[in-house]
């Protein structure tokens, strides 16, 4: 087995006890990325490059990755404690800013733009001990489900099949992850863009808390609804991730004041006693059709069928299922989500303005408003406009009772129905993803259908609380089909117990010896 | 049912979020809002209690769980040229910028 190929936590044991050096792990990876990556995403760059290639990295840091090897390595060599994720190496969604490296948001905006400090994540990561590989890439902004609408072209691609999408936003953090490019990827959820590319390329995905991980650093779209998490291969790759990540930070004043329990060691307790619930309003889905009129039919039965499986196999370990959870707010979940977040992200997005940062029009004429105007129109793609004029009407004084405010109230019945769900169950158990990853080009344009791919994940930022998702197999085309898990505010705990029992559960299938051909 | 984001109130909307867009972009984004408000008034089938709160946040902060409050105080940045480096025009530790709007006054 090559190095490359090991979990975050085999790496680090192996690192720490000098079995293997840190930069003898970096080179594997770094030998790995020259052969499957291709080109790195550039703004201008040809969507159809290298089409059999993955595409994940916006901009790779050999040379910063070997010196922080190399400074594991000494550590390691003094014997000092080089830290629990000594020598992993880890990608970075490119929406977090990391000192002295571009941090872009895979909009042309930022493209030039380097990051004067690190986000608290990443710092907390490398602190651990981990090799920032460099950044990957993402929807513009965060925006979509796809990565197609990223300003770095060529887009990521699915490693099981590069004629899909990888999923989104955080798809090259999935897609990295997938392919080997990295043991951990560091990646944002907001309305389920960790969980839904972790479900399209078969690696588990954790969407913690919000307010569990600091914000500080991250490049923000929905203020209220962010949650920076790890996609890892392993369950307990994440929760090694999300034990040096988590707990509050004086820079963030959402990120929760709370302990960090030590999720390692609760991930191993086993599912005895545990309650899960399964919701027939997870087992449907609404979308618009060509008439545009809104259509409801339920989950193909080979989506379906990982869950009662999952379900199964739970209940032979001593978990307790429990049918007929109504969550019958579920379905405006994407309708409130249009609201809400385009609201948060017009808000943010008005500090671009070609003054301060980023893309400034070279276009001299005219006064300071039409320089704000030039800068916007050539900097931002089509996603960040849409949601910018989206959020500006939604929000304006005429409107703001019948959509803005609407959508919050709703977004509390959302809330409740996890509280009242939570009063008998420990977790629920869901499909992640209505389908498995569609083809490139198969729903890119369409701005509501796209959304609609979020519909079984969104419900956990609207409410705040945590949800995990997990590869459950492949489908007859070979392409990863994901189960997810809903759990109270804090407690990511109970996720990982139940992804770990799942995890072991399923070790013999033989999906789980079948890796993507890179 | 009618257009809500008439080519009219779609072009103040662009003037309010300081953009400027080709006659091609504005039509596809035109189509997209409309589109996306069709979904949004799935909204309105629901009977709201007036008394349900307006939540802005999913998770609720109790005192236990809110961070302390910061002294509120100054820190010098370690380096504010590092942090002009980020402009896209800077002269003698000033960014640039062209003509703003303005009225001389008599």
């Amino acid at each position: 087995m090559e190095f490359f190929e090991l979990s975050a936590q085999e790496i680090a044991r192996k690192v720490r006890a000098r079995e293997v050096t840190a930069l003898e792990v970096l080179e594997s990876h770094l030998a790995h990325i020259a052969k499957v990556d291709g080109s790195p995403g550039r703004v201008g760059g040809d969507p159809q490059a290298e089409p059999d290639k993955i595409h994940a990295f916006i901009t790779l840091t050999a040379d910063r990755a070997r010196k922080q090897a190399a400074a594991i390595d000494a550590q390691i060599a003094a014997g000092q404690d080089a830290g629990p994720l000594a020598g992993v190496p880890i990608t970075v969604k490119d929406i977090f800013t990391v000192e002295d490296t571009p941090s872009t948001a895979a909009s042309k905006i930022l493209a030039n733009f380097i990051a004067p400090y690190t986000a608290t994540a990443v710092d907390r990561l490398e602190a651990a001990g981990a090799i920032v590989l460099g950044k990957v890439n993402l929807d513009e902004f965060t925006f979509g489900s796809s990565n197609e609408s990223s300003a770095f072209q060529p887009a990521p691609r699915n490693p099981w099949n590069t004629d899909h999408v990888p999923g989104g936003s955080s798809g090259g953090s999935a897609a990295a992850v997938a392919a080997f490019e990295g043991a951990i990827s560091l990646g944002t959820d907001t309305a389920g863009s960790i969980r839904l590319p972790a479900a399209y390329c078969g690696v588990v995905g954790l969407k913690p808390t919000y307010g569990r991980v600091s914000r500080y650093g991250l490049i923000a779209f929905g203020s209220s609804l962010d949650c920076p998490g790890p996609l890892s291969r392993t369950v307990a790759d994440s929760a090694l991730a999300l034990q040096v990540m988590a707990g509050a930070d004086p820079h963030d004043s959402t990120a929760a004041n709370l302990p960090v329990p030590d999720y390692l060691a609760e991930m191993e307790k086993g599912v005895r006693g545990l309650k899960i619930g399964l919701s027939p309003d997870y087992f449907r889905i609404t979308y618009m059709d060509s008439n545009g009129s809104l259509t409801e039919q339920p989950l193909p039965a080979a989506i379906l069928q990982k869950v009662y499986d999952a379900a199964e196999r739970l209940a032979a370990q001593g978990a307790e299922i429990v049918e007929g959870i109504a969550m019958p707010h579920t379905k405006f979940g994407i309708p409130a989500y249009f609201v809400i977040s385009r609201v948060e992200a017009a808000s943010n997005l008005h500090r671009y303005d070609g003054v301060k940062y980023g893309y400034r029009s070279p276009e001299r004429s005219g006064d300071l408003r039409s320089l704000y105007r030039k800068s916007r129109a050539e900097g931002f793609g089509a996603q960040p406009k849409l949601r910018i004029l989206m959020g500006m009407y939604v929000s304006a004084a005429q409107y703001s009772e019948q959509y803005y405010n609407r959508a919050l109230k709703i977004r509390s019945l959302i809330r409740q129905d996890f509280d009242q769900a939570f009063t008998q169950v420990d977790a629920l158990l869901t499909p992640s993803t209505p389908s498995p990853a569609f083809r490139m080009g198969g729903v890119f344009g369409d701005s509501v259908l796209m959304q609609y791919a979020d519909q079984l994940l969104v419900t956990g930022n609207h409410a705040g609380v945590p949800g995990i998702s997990l590869p459950a197999g492949l489908d007859e085309a070979g392409l990863p089909l994901g189960i997810h898990f809903f759990a109270p505010d804090y407690r990511e705990d109970t996720l990982f117990r139940l992804g770990y029992a799942y995890e072991q559960a399923t070790a013999a299938e033989a999906w789980r010896k079948v890796k993507p051909a890179l | 049912m009618s257009e809500e984001i008439t080519p009219e109130l779609f072009t103040h909307l662009v003037e309010l979020a300081a953009l400027e867009l080709t006659a091609e972009e504005a039509e596809y984004l035109r189509k997209q809002l409309n589109n996306q408000l069709k979904a949004i008034h799935e909204l309105q089938a629901i009977p709201l209690d007036p008394q349900t709160p307006a939540a802005s946040h999913g998770v609720s902060y109790p005192p236990a769980a809110s961070p302390a409050l910061r002294e509120d105080e100054i820190l010098r940045h370690p380096n504010p040229a590092r942090l002009l480096r980020t402009a896209p025009e800077v002269a003698d530790g000033y960014i640039v910028v062209p003509e703003i709007p303005h009225q001389d006054l008599k």
